[in-house]
């Protein structure tokens, strides 16, 4: 297949993906039964944790549970920072300077 | 200002923090795509046809291993899986809008656009032009997208890999994440998708990312059932 009509075809499924509900949710095809909307709240929490769990826990697709992980140690400072800040640009700032810094001095 | 352009600031605003860790990925893809053997154009043009970061590295890695061509488009379909998840979630928030800013905004919508917009319609509900937040999240990182492509074309392989300009993507997830868990259905739906996503990391074309989510959803909503 050529390369053009694989893009072609891989955006329109993502663009068909994105689109699809926010369409047929909106034109009243169906309706959102009550526990898929309480289920929608939990989206952010479930879809943040399972991107960054494996950024801070593995390396190279291995669990890696050390004082040498330096990314579970930056990440576990930003977590804390968030939860005193609330602000994302300090977490992010606090997060690389803590990385920076192990990386230097460990 | 208008409210129009207020939200829309508002949407620029909060995307700011995603941008800083887009921007090295956009690179890294263009990079990646030009080494896989696809042409300037073609991996230029994939930034704004797919526009999908991660289905983009799986096709470029694709290109590279000679996949044929369906099975390339059907690991993006199956990647970008979780956009009807983001779909579903933001559907109530635009019911009343045009087919055409339909169209507009779910063209623009990401991961890194869906986040702060959800957090925001959350916290703030329903207004005339709260839309224009989304538009603004998701046409700056578009913007970035297609910039950073351009440079990691330009640039080739030159960029070093020591560069851990990555991380700012999980700290940014991390900003968002920590004050969403505000109950104890909220934490569990974090802790459990997150268990989840590191077992099932080595399931192909993250198919663990989906079946993390849905676990923790699935846990969120039953405890708070019964709670």
């Amino acid at each position: 297949m050529n390369i053009w009509l694989v893009m072609l075809l891989g955006g329109l499924i993502t663009f068909g993906l994105r689109f699809s509900l926010i369409y047929l949710l909106a034109e009243g095809r169906f309706h959102i039964p009550e526990t898929l909307r309480r289920a929608l709240h939990y989206v952010p929490p479930a879809v943040l944790s399972a991107l960054i769990f494996p950024e801070l826990f593995l390396k190279e697709g291995m669990l890696h549970l050390s004082l040498g992980n330096f990314r579970l140690l930056a990440g576990l400072v930003a977590i804390v920072v968030a939860g005193f800040s609330k602000n994302t640009l300090i977490t992010i700032i606090a997060g690389m300077i803590a990385l920076f810094l192990l990386e230097l001095f460990l | 200002m208008s409210e129009r352009s207020k939200h829309f600031w508002a949407g620029v605003r909060a995307e700011i923090p995603l941008l800083i860790g887009v921007f090295p990925f956009g690179m890294i893809y263009g990079a990646l795509a030009l080494n896989a053997g696809l042409s300037r154009t073609a991996s230029q043009m994939m930034s704004s046809i797919v526009f999908a970061g991660s289905a983009q590295f799986i096709t470029a890695q694709l290109v590279r291993d000679s996949a044929p061509g369906f099975v390339i488009v059907l690991s993006i379909a199956v990647l970008n899986l979780r956009h009807m998840l983001y779909s579903a979630s933001l559907a109530p928030y635009l019911a009343s809008l045009s087919t055409r800013w339909k169209v507009l905004l779910s063209y623009l919508l990401t991961d890194e656009a869906y986040a702060p917009t959800i957090i925001r319609y959350e916290k703030e509900g329903i207004s005339p032009y709260a839309h224009w937040f989304l538009f603004g999240a998701g046409l700056s990182l578009w913007s970035v997208w297609q910039v950073s492509t351009a440079l990691g074309i330009l640039l080739g392989a030159a960029i070093p890999a020591s560069w851990p300009l990555d991380f700012a993507l999980p700290l940014t997830f991390i900003a968002m994440l920590v004050p969403v868990l505000k109950n104890h259905p909220a934490i569990a739906a974090a802790l459990s998708a997150g268990l989840v996503a590191l077992v099932a990391y080595s399931l192909p074309y993250k198919l663990g990312l989906i079946l993390a989510a849905l676990v923790g959803i699935a846990v969120g909503t039953l405890l708070e059932g019964t709670s």
